[in-house]
């Protein structure tokens, strides 16, 4: 089978000590959490870092709580902990309904949050999901914390704004009485890429009338994994039908998705219209109460 | 660089690569071959093994990464000599045929039933859903799974 | 479960070591000293090679040989003959023809390092234009792919045909109704969960070789071995240890089994070589590409007259399906079906691509997978014309019972069927008018639902040797029994499990023949040092040609056994009757409670019984079995989905399936091998797929990229059964372990397409990923065999 090639290895004690080995070691260090982006690209020797520094032992880097009104998630909690975690489901179905469908069960137990989002790949479902909620990265360096906006976060495929000594180390959701959010996704089979998916948050007013609203849009080329034309068309309207296929539809066209084996063009922009459209309905009926 | 692992309850010392797959340090260094390896890529799960009671691909988990861990491989099933019941499942719904996916299968069927004793159809489907059979098209494999949860504390 | 006399549902022998994993898979072979290869590749499609530059590699401190091309051929070994009497470069010297084509060969001390030091080779490659969509091979101007083959101008391999053209032309002509279709079964790959590899083992001193390879065909890579490489045959032993997963992919021998062998020879040391998943699937035998435009003339009331098939096939760069010889399109031409028509006609050309060889493979019973799919995506297509319900027009032209044995356009005897009655079942269970109603509904609604039928006969067990051999092996196959003094029994065959679960058939067809329990049978099998001479295990052969051959050693058995027993009972074997009662089999002396059990017979056998002049001691006997005919297994299997119109999405509902596979030795292991060929369906029609760029690249090269069903997918599967015992066969078994694989796609793409009807879809190719079908809707299909552009 496929194996890396040599690297050397460091474990981190605590998150100063993971800064200290990311600085001793240089920008060919890499960080190991769970594994499952690295490693195969390392199988595959499409990466071949000096080294390996495995922040897995970093509890403190796996808190998973509300404080106050904000939700905040450790770098380090595992996919499956998301989706296990009832205030979570309750707050932000989003997040369960986009980790139901990452990988599959195993794979979860031991991919994380932050490494789904540092590895920025544009089919990576957690980044449009943060994105639709207006989640914060906190990003810690030799010279303190960073709080960055997620939608400022990826700078492009594969890339994000934490620097080669850093280490993304939370994420924090603000929690606003009123939302519905949901996330809906297109495959090709279980646990494969998305052909594309669209999460959306949705905040109703007074009046029933929308408020806020987030747009997470996933594999179709979609900017920082959002649609801001599409967002800012529904602030003030009443979530109908007519309404939502209407920023649905700004949405597909704000895309530039690519032809691959999972779809051509056409398809993938119609998908990022009609999945936004579901998502959109699906976060309106939670967001008044009719849908759990 | 020099690692210990708990293995089936047995604890191994070893100097390894640091790039060493857990899976080549369990067959190749401890003679475990139970764990098999099918894809390189974390997709067909035939390599999964239970890393502190969790089943992981082994595949992709450094040997490394699992110093001062406990693994459990389809091994460890057999207790004292008694089958553990998912292992009598797979045999009487003839849940196996070429036997390769046999051990991951029953590892993360092992930890369903751990944390659900009950688990109806969809709950077994979604579990192994990131595990390949290609003989058995997963329908005995579910019996399989279903068997086991019935006779929970059945003896070999 | 009790263990059963004979035949019946029991637990499978050889589960108490897989569940403890236990098992021995070829990965699992350990030996002293023994070291490891791994093959360099090409990244290209077509290319010359300039040169191949290895001494970085051999300087590697872990590195004990580097074979190329160049190191081949001094040794004669660079090319080998392949299953259809052509060639194939086991490392290519001139030019690669394939991206992932073999072309160096590194052993090392470890794995890990035999990987290392593949990224120290540097080959200079001369890229060429490749030849990638087959329907361009031909073309004037095309790049010939085999110009190492002397005077060869063009890419075309063979052209073939079979049946009546003018018959059926004159059909046509005069027909009322005719339909024609293009069509697709592109390229797939069985994708076993074990990859191929090999363990070769060459003992200087006594010249031995051994091999341990997972071959569905140990027999057949023996001999294959001393033609190649000139090694005296019996020096020669091919371990084939337990097998994950075969479904034709480990019938061939390929180029890395032949590097470990010289591997072994050059170093003096075991040598192990285990492709990767992304080799396996780039290099090992694909299956189907087939481009079929089918035609079919009809009455105005639905009564089928005539069919014509045009086939391209696309074989990639060396001709290497594994066809009876002179059958270079396999059994493609039992695309009649199960279905009474006057005349046929079908032309194949083969076509040398830029392409992986391969086409013995993926449970396809010669072909017959591409012939079931035409025929039964054509009936579809001839309802839709005429406005008939898929049902009734197959019940209409189904063979009827009193109509066998059948002798189709093509020249094939059927042996045996009643497919009204099957069909009839599947729909029964299905509730097929139910079903029919909530389609209606559902349409008023808007909501896409399908109902699909496919009814197959398949024709396994090759199969006379007269008419069927590979590279001039007959398709004939062995068995030994020997039963020792004590009444305990060893049986060895030539066929090799890859999951059949042959340890407890087998055993149960010897214990029904002897009246013994199976758990006193051993079954040996994988070690040709150990078996009798046979061609293997695929194209459902086992229980068609080995378990006939296993029935018919142990009747060989018995009467020696009647022969044993009339000495001890001292009355004449014409007098004495065969029975199994409880207490199992016996010789009885007719009229008279005077017995002897074949335990009892067994110890007389070896003892100092004085027995009659020409009677042998012992109870032993070998039996090679030529299959007078082919078994012609069928079925019916429906399928419900339902398609999410604004995604393309296809949900398989249910699937039912009635399987008539003769007398089944063991239900339970018959049920299982239906339950993985309809999940193969599922994975085939939706999903599975190796398409290639126009360079060449390979995009399915990975798990990621081909995706096989997993348990969320397959639906709780429907089973049933009816009985249409084979009449030539010994114990009148058909054989079934690729008959859901040669069934079920159909199924599956006839119920997507009838769901998609109210959008004017009468055809879409495989495999309908939501992209394809949503396509399809729009009315601008996709070409899957390309890349999505």
């Amino acid at each position: 089978m496929q194996v890396p090639a040599s690297f050397e290895f460091e474990r981190a004690e605590s998150v100063g000590h993971a800064l200290e080995l990311l600085e001793r070691y240089g920008p060919e260090a890499r960080l190991v959490a769970g594994g499952h982006s690295l490693i195969p690209m390392m199988k595959l020797r499409l990466a071949q870092p000096d080294a390996l520094i495995d922040i897995n032992g970093l509890a403190e880097l796996s808190h998973l709580a509300v404080a106050g009104d904000t939700l905040v998630i450790g770098a380090l909690v595992r996919h499956a902990a998301l989706l296990a975690d009832p205030d979570v489901g309750r707050y932000f179905p989003i997040f369960h309904e986009a980790e139901r469908v990452i990988a599959d069960p195993v794979v979860r137990n031991r991919g994380t949050v932050g490494g789904s989002l540092c590895q920025a790949d544009p089919s990576e479902d957690l980044s449009a999901a943060f994105a639709a909620v207006r989640a914060d990265a906190v990003i810690a360096g030799p010279g303190g914390s960073r709080t960055v906006s997620i939608r400022d976060f990826h700078v492009g495929p594969y890339e994000t704004v934490v620097e080669p000594g850093e280490i993304l180390t939370e994420l924090r959701v603000p929690i606003r009485p009123g939302a519905g959010s949901a996330y809906v996704k297109v495959e090709r089979r279980v646990g494969d890429w998305p052909v594309a998916a669209a999460g959306a948050y949705l905040r109703l007013g007074p009046g029933g009338v929308i408020a806020e609203a987030g747009l997470g849009l996933t594999a179709v080329g979609a900017e920082h994994f959002t649609a801001p034309e599409a967002e800012a068309y529904l602030i003030g309207k009443e979530p109908g039908e007519a309404v939502l296929r209407e920023a649905g539809r700004i949405a597909a066209e704000s895309c530039e998705p690519q032809a691959d084996q999972r779809g051509p063009v056409d398809y993938k922009r119609h998908l990022a219209g009609e999945l936004t459209f579901r998502a959109l309905s699906r976060a309106a009926a939670r967001a008044d109460g009719s849908q759990s | 660089m020099r690692i210990s692992v708990t293995v089936n309850g047995q604890t191994h010392v070893r100097d390894v690569e640091p790039r060493l797959l857990l899976v080549h340090f369990l067959r190749d260094e401890l003679g475990l071959t139970g764990t098999h390896w099918g894809c390189d890529t974390s997709n067909c799960g035939v390599c999964v093994v239970q890393l502190d009671g969790v089943p992981v691909k082994s595949c992709t988990v450094l040997a490394v990464m699992a110093d001062g861990h406990e693994v459990t491989t389809v091994e460890g099933l057999e207790k004292d000599g008694e089958l553990d019941p998912v292992q009598q499942g797979f045999v009487q719904c003839h849940g196996l045929q070429c036997g390769f996916c046999t051990p991951g299968m029953l590892m993360t069927a092992r930890w369903l039933l751990d944390r659900n004793p009950d688990p109806d159809e969809g709950e077994i489907r979604e579990a192994i859903s990131g595990q390949l059979c290609r003989c058995t098209g997963y329908e005995n494999i579910v019996r399989s799974v279903r068997w086991a949860a019935e006779n929970q504390e059945a003896k070999a | 479960m009790s263990t059963p006399m004979g035949f019946g549902r029991m637990h499978r022998k050889e589960d108490a070591r897989f569940i403890r994993g236990r098992g021995g898979y070829v990965d699992d072979v350990q030996l002293p000293g023994m070291l490891y290869g791994a093959v360099l590749r090409s990244p290209h499609a077509h290319a010359w090679i300039r040169s191949v530059d290895t001494a970085a590699a051999e300087a590697h401190p872990k590195v004990r040989a580097v074979i190329t091309g160049a190191t081949l051929a001094g040794l004669n070994l660079d090319w080998m003959p392949t299953l259809s009497a052509d060639t194939q470069a086991v490392l290519a010297t001139d030019k690669v023809r394939f991206q992932g084509q073999e072309v160096a060969f590194v052993v090392a001390e470890d794995r890990y390092s035999a990987r290392d030091a593949l990224e120290l080779i540097d080959v200079d490659y001369e890229p060429l234009d490749p030849v990638i969509d087959a329907r361009t091979a031909l073309d004037e101007g095309a790049p010939v792919i085999r110009d190492d083959q002397e005077g060869r101008t063009d890419n075309r391999i063979f052209d073939w045909e079979a049946g009546d053209r003018a018959a059926a032309d004159a059909v046509f002509a005069r027909a009322e109704v005719t339909v024609s279709q293009d069509m697709l079964y592109p390229r797939v790959h069985p994708a076993p969960l074990e990859t191929c590899g090999a363990v070769a083992d060459f003992d200087k001193v006594t010249g031995k070789l051994t091999v341990w390879c997972p071959t569905q065909a140990p027999h057949a890579h023996r001999t294959l071995y001393a033609m190649v490489a000139g090694l005296p045959e019996h020096k020669i032993r091919v371990i084939s240890p337990d097998i994950g997963g075969g479904f034709g992919g480990k019938v061939g021998i390929y180029p890395g089994y032949v590097c470990a062998i010289v591997g072994s020879i050059v170093t003096g040391r075991p040598v192990k070589w285990m492709e990767d998943r992304s080799e396996n699937l780039m290099s090992t035998a694909f299956a189907r590409d087939y481009h079929m435009r089918g035609e079919v003339a009809a009455t105005r009331d639905g009564r089928i007259q005539a069919i014509r098939v045009k086939v391209l096939a696309d074989h990639g760069a060396f001709n290497g399906t594994a066809q009876p010889s002179k059958f270079p399109a396999g059994f493609f031409h039992v695309f009649t079906g199960s279905y009474d028509i006057q005349a046929a006609h079908c032309e194949v050309t083969g076509v040398y691509t830029n392409k992986a060889p391969g086409g013995v493979a993926y449970a396809c019973s010669f072909r017959i997978t591409e012939a079931v799919y035409l025929v039964e995506r054509m009936i579809d297509v001839l309802a839709a014309e005429l406005g008939a319900d898929p049902a009734e027009l197959r019940m209409k032209n189904l063979l009827r019972p009193e109509q066998f044995p059948y002798t189709t356009p093509t020249g094939w005897e059927y042996d045996s069927g009643d497919y009204q009655k099957t069909l009839q079942l599947a729909m029964d269970m299905a509730g097929y008018d139910a079903l029919r109603r909530e389609q209606a509904e559902k349409r008023a609604r808007g909501e896409p639902m399908g109902i699909g039928i496919s009814f197959f006969t398949e024709a396994v067990g090759a199969g006379p040797r007269k008419h069927m051999d590979i590279l001039g092996l007959g398709m004939a196959d062995g068995a030994e029994l020997r039963v020792h003094p004590t009444g305990k029994a060893v049986l060895r065959v030539s066929c090799q499990t890859q999951g059949q679960g042959h340890e407890t058939t087998f055993a149960q067809i010897v214990a029904a023949e002897l009246g013994i329990s199976p758990d006193d049978v051993e079954v040996v099998h994988g070690d040709t040092d150990q078996t009798p001479f046979g061609l293997g295990t695929y194209g459902s052969r086992s229980t068609p040609v080995s378990g006939a051959a296993t029935a018919m050693v142990a009747r060989k058995v018995r009467e020696r056994a009647r022969q044993v027993a009339s000495a001890m009972l001292e009355a004449s074997p014409q007098d004495l009757e065969w029975s199994v009662g409880e207490s199992g089999g016996a010789w009885t002396v007719a009229g008279t409670g005077a017995s002897r059990t074949i335990q009892e017979i067994a110890l007389a056998a070896h003892s100092n019984l004085e027995l009659p002049d020409g009677v042998e001691g012992h109870l032993d006997a070998t039996c090679v079995y030529n299959p007078p005919n082919l078994t012609y297994p069928f079925g019916a299997y429906i399928c419900v989905v339902d398609v999410d119109p604004g995604t393309g999405q296809v949900k398989v509902r249910r699937f039912v399936a009635v399987d008539d596979c003769g007398n089944r030795i063991n239900p339970m292991i018959v049920e299982g091998q239906v339950h993985g060929g309809l999940a193969d369906g599922v994975g085939m029609a939706l999903m599975q797929l190796m398409a290639f760029d126009e360079e060449g690249n390979h995009l399915g090269a990975s798990f990621m990229d081909y995706l096989l069903p997993t348990a969320l997918e397959c639906p709780s599967w429907e089973l049933g059964e009816t009985v249409t015992p084979s009449p030539h066969h010994p114990i009148g078994a058909k054989g079934v372990g690729e008959s859901a694989t040669v069934g079920s796609p159909a199924a599956v793409v006839n119920a997507v397409i009838d769901a998609l009807a109210p959008y004017g879809v009468r055809h879409a190719d495989m495999p309908l990923t939501p992209a394809a079908v949503w396509r399809a809707i729009q009315g601008d299909p996709i070409r899957t065999d390309l890349a999505i552009t």
